[in-house]
């Protein structure tokens, strides 16, 4: 069985290319189709941003995003060259593969997020990817660091899910239990949501450090965004623990 | 340019219509026999000939070993994940059929795979629309179900190339609906379509805006539909029989299809009045009877029909939506004009669902709209675009057996991923990459799509080659794979072995035969239409020459006349199309005077107190010709 190498590299990580011209009607082209004659141009390896002309930065209007998705569209999906050659439609397979990959991972907030860290080359997830994997295949228990203002409740919590855990071993049923276990997956699950508006006041730093800001700027938002992602997936995994003992 | 013309199929689990878009709006195609539906039915008779559709139906009653319907639900599947449907229908398997093959279905003596079958289907549909347009018809879409995975679709895809048609574009079940439905509505907002049709059901979540129709989650499951509710009515008729008079009746072919055909009219007629009663005539002339109330159908078949809302809460789960946000929901398949089914989707959405467009018909005439987009588009679809998604994740097998999502669920189309594959042993050459699609969380509880080696690595120490695999989910919702080695910038070779389904060489030996056929078949059928013809024009022709508008004639007209029925007659005997059409269009030009004086006496007869049936007015050369059914096996 092979293994993957990294999961970080499942987009294409390249700068921006210079367009160049028009393979049909020579004009200058922009990156996925000509601007002067409509047909669509062999794909050039850029990040999602280049691809949607847009600037590395993480505030971006949905509905602005979603039109341009649109208009695109009309332009590279494989439906509007069913009749033309077979070179064209491979490209506008590609073109559109590509607007659609793109599309996807800039509409969702953490998804962007994601994707931006992993252009500026911080590693994601890596670490903890590669950590389950060896887990799953040695049966070893993961190792997770806990996030320092969680430690507290985390140690409450995984003492009452054990106490649950043997309880439903035994047979037993108490519903006190269940019902403060349940009280606190519904506070883990508000601050899972309260993450999201944390992040997007980074997202402000991030933009106007782009704009103005040094790269020792760039790099504490960065680690702030990271450590924000890291203290989400914990609470995330944590959720699924409690969800898993309550329903056993 | 009429040989370009392109057709839209819905490939039905139960009925299957081919549908062209005429001016500005889709219409069925019917079959020689005025129909519109061509029953999923094949069977094989006496000297070997397929038959397809109603004319097959008599032979699911009379010798079931010769006959198959529902093979939709066998498409791109293998024979372990059959053994449910083993219990329900009666498929016949080829007894040497190995684990792994392609399934093979006996139809008499002979064998064919379930693309075979479906292609005799298409093949059907096929001649249908070249009989309609009076032109070979090689370029179709096809429906799918929307929940249908790689396997399925590519199965439908070899079926159309063993029919001998270009498969442009697989387009799902429920979506094409949507397009019909969109074509005159031209409205924005959020549209749900819930597709219960024979043997399949889905769901599927869209966004209009502005004649973008783009998908944002769907799902379903692939076996269940009428069938299901057909399997339960024969089941409990079958427990009734062996209660009541001692007699097991399950193992009786004849019996259980005429029991099949009993329950689906029972079935057809609950959806209209509150009461119903079926008899069957039994072997050694016992009888079966049985009254069924409505109330009593809706109580067994509830847990058939519940087994349609999760895939609907799952799929506004998905699309993050709660029932209110929808706007419009629309019903298509046969099984939802069952009154039960109808009030579960309106309690699931919170609104009347649309019933305005037949929803027999309403796939195949979306399918029809999308094949006039792929065309080129016509006013009514300018600007009209389908954005679909792949209902299934794709994923491959990691370490430990895990599944390793790269492509989720309800991603737009194409959708693409890349991942990168190192070796573990110095001078590794071959890489095995494991393909699967589905939700789970591990290997084995996916569907596996396909192995595939990457072959030709070039020898470096463990880890150092840099394998670059893609993965691309094609509009059709069909997976491609390449790959490249980027230290030696080799591409790679793949070797791809599907888990189920044929190679290409086998469908193109299956093509080869059948597609020569169907060409030849149309060029037979055209001449033995244009001989036809001929001789209802010659017979017309003889007639006019004994009425007494014969005797108006000049002598010259007359010789003119015997000169072209002379060359007609010469014609009508060679295989040159062409040429007999020539010769019966210059025929008719020839005797349009005699035409015009046979109508002038029979007018006057009429005058002269006769009725105009009385005076016999005759089928005067001029008088058009039906095109006259071809004799045809």
């Amino acid at each position: 069985m092979a293994i993957p190498e990294s999961k970080s590299s499942s987009s294409l990580i390249m700068p921006g290319e210079a367009t160049s011209t028009c393979w049909s009607c020579g004009t200058m082209r922009a990156v996925h189709f000509c601007s002067a004659c409509g047909k669509v141009q062999p794909p050039v390896p850029v990040d999602y941003f280049t691809f949607f002309n847009l600037p590395r930065k993480l505030n971006l209007d949905p509905a602005i995003l979603e039109q341009e998705f649109y208009e695109l569209s009309r332009k590279l999906h494989p439906d509007v060259y069913a009749r033309a050659g077979k070179q064209e439609q491979e490209w506008s397979m590609e073109q559109s593969s590509l607007l659609n990959d793109a599309y996807r991972t800039l509409k969702d907030p953490i998804k962007r997020t994601q994707y931006l860290l992993r252009l500026e080359g911080v590693e994601l997830e890596e670490q903890s990817k590669n950590a389950t994997e060896k887990a799953r295949a040695t049966g070893e228990v993961k190792k997770q660091v806990v996030p320092p203002d969680l430690l507290e409740e985390v140690f409450e919590l995984n003492l009452q899910l054990e106490e649950l855990r043997g309880q439903k071993k035994m047979g037993e049923d108490d519903p006190a239990l269940i019902e403060e276990i349940g009280r606190q997956k519904l506070e883990l699950e508000e601050k899972y949501e309260a993450l999201l508006n944390e992040l997007k006041s980074y997202w402000n730093q991030w933009d106007k450090a782009v704009d103005t800001g040094t790269e020792e700027d760039r790099r504490q938002v960065r680690d702030k965004m990271l450590d924000l992602l890291n203290r989400r997936n914990y609470i995330r995994n944590l959720v699924r623990d409690v969800n898993e003992a309550l329903e056993d | 340019m009429i040989s370009d013309r392109i057709v839209g199929i819905d490939l039905g689990t139960t009925n299957s219509l081919v549908a062209f878009m005429q001016e500005e709006s889709p219409v069925v195609i019917p079959g020689d026999d005025g129909s519109n539906l061509v029953p999923s039915v094949v069977a094989l008779d006496e000297r070997d000939q397929i038959i397809v559709g109603n004319a097959a139906r008599k032979y699911l009653i009379e010798t079931p070993e010769r006959a198959v319907y529902s093979v939709k639900r066998l498409m791109g599947r293998g024979v372990e994940d059959i053994q449910e449907e083993l219990k329900l229908f009666p498929f016949r398997l080829a007894e040497d059929l190995q684990a792994g093959e392609v399934l093979r279905i006996k139809l008499g003596q002979k064998t064919f795979t379930p693309p075979e079958i479906s292609a005799f289907i298409l093949r059907q549909l096929k001649r249908n629309a070249e009989r309609f347009f009076g032109a070979p018809v090689t370029k179709a879409v096809i429906t799918v179900p929307a929940y249908f995975n790689d396997a399925q679709r590519q199965a439908t895809k070899d079926a159309g190339r063993i029919a001998g048609l270009e498969v442009l574009r697989l387009v799902n079940e429920p979506t094409a609906a949507s397009l019909a439905y969109g074509l005159d509505k031209k409205q924005n907002g959020i549209v749900a379509v819930y597709d219960l049709g024979g043997g399949t059901f889905d769901i599927s979540i869209l966004k209009l805006h502005d004649g973008i129709f783009e998908v944002i989650a769907t799902n379903g499951d692939t076996h269940l539909g009428g069938d299901d509710i057909d399997n339960l009515l024969i089941r409990i008729a079958l427990d009734d029989i062996r209660g009541d008079m001692g007699l097991d009746l399950s193992r009786n072919g004849e019996m259980v299809a005429t029991i099949r055909k009993a329950v689906i009219e029972a079935k057809i007629a609950l959806s209209a009045q509150p009461a119903t009663r079926f008899a069957i005539a039994l072997p050694q002339g016992n009888r079966y009877q049985r009254e069924i109330t409505r109330e009593q159908f809706e109580q067994l078949i509830q847990p058939i029909v519940d087994r349609t809302v999760g895939p609907c809460k799952q799929a506004l789960k998905d699309a993050k939506l709660k029932p209110e946000q929808i706007d419009e929901v629309v019903l298509v398949g046969g099984s939802t004009r069952i009154p039960k089914v109808r009030a579960l989707v309106e309690e699931l959405f919170q609104r009347k669902p649309h019933t305005d467009l037949n929803p027999d018909e309403v796939v195949a005439l979306g399918a029809a709209v999308q094949a006039n987009i792929l065309g080129g588009g016509s006013e009514a679809t300018e600007n009209m675009l389908l954005l679909d998604v792949t209902p299934l994740s794709l994923g491959i097998e990691v370490a430990g057996g895990v599944t390793d999502k790269i492509i989720l669920r309800n991603s737009t189309i194409p959708a693409s991923a890349t991942q990168y594959y190192t070796t573990q042993i110095d001078g590794q050459a071959n890489v095995a990459i494991h393909v699967l699609q589905g939700e789970r969380e591990l290997a084995r509880d996916c569907r596996s799509l396909a192995r595939f080696d990457l072959k030709g690595i070039p020898p470096m120490p463990a880890g150092m080659p840099r394998v670059e695999v893609r993965f691309l989910i094609d509009a059709n919702g069909i997976l491609h794979v390449s790959a490249r080695e980027q230290r030696s910038g080799k591409e790679a070779e793949i070797e791809v072995q599907p888990s189920y389904g044929l190679t290409d060489d086998q469908v193109e030996g299956m093509i080869l035969d059948s597609f020569d056929y169907a060409e030849e078949d149309f060029r037979r059928r055209q001449v033995i239409e244009a001989r036809n013809e001929a001789e209802t024009i010659l017979a017309a022709l003889e007639k006019g020459k004994k009425s007494p508008a014969w005797g108006q004639l000049t002598g010259d007209e007359k010789k003119q006349i015997a000169k072209l029925e002379k060359a007609l007659n010469q014609v009508k005997t060679e295989d040159d199309y062409a040429a007999i059409r020539k010769a019966i269009d210059t025929l008719n030009q020839g005797t349009m005077r005699l035409a015009e004086l046979m109508m002038d006496s029979a007018v006057s007869t009429a005058l002269k107190g006769k009725t105009m049936d009385e005076a016999d007015l005759g089928e005067g050369p001029a008088a058009g010709h039906p095109v006259a059914k071809a004799d045809f096996q």
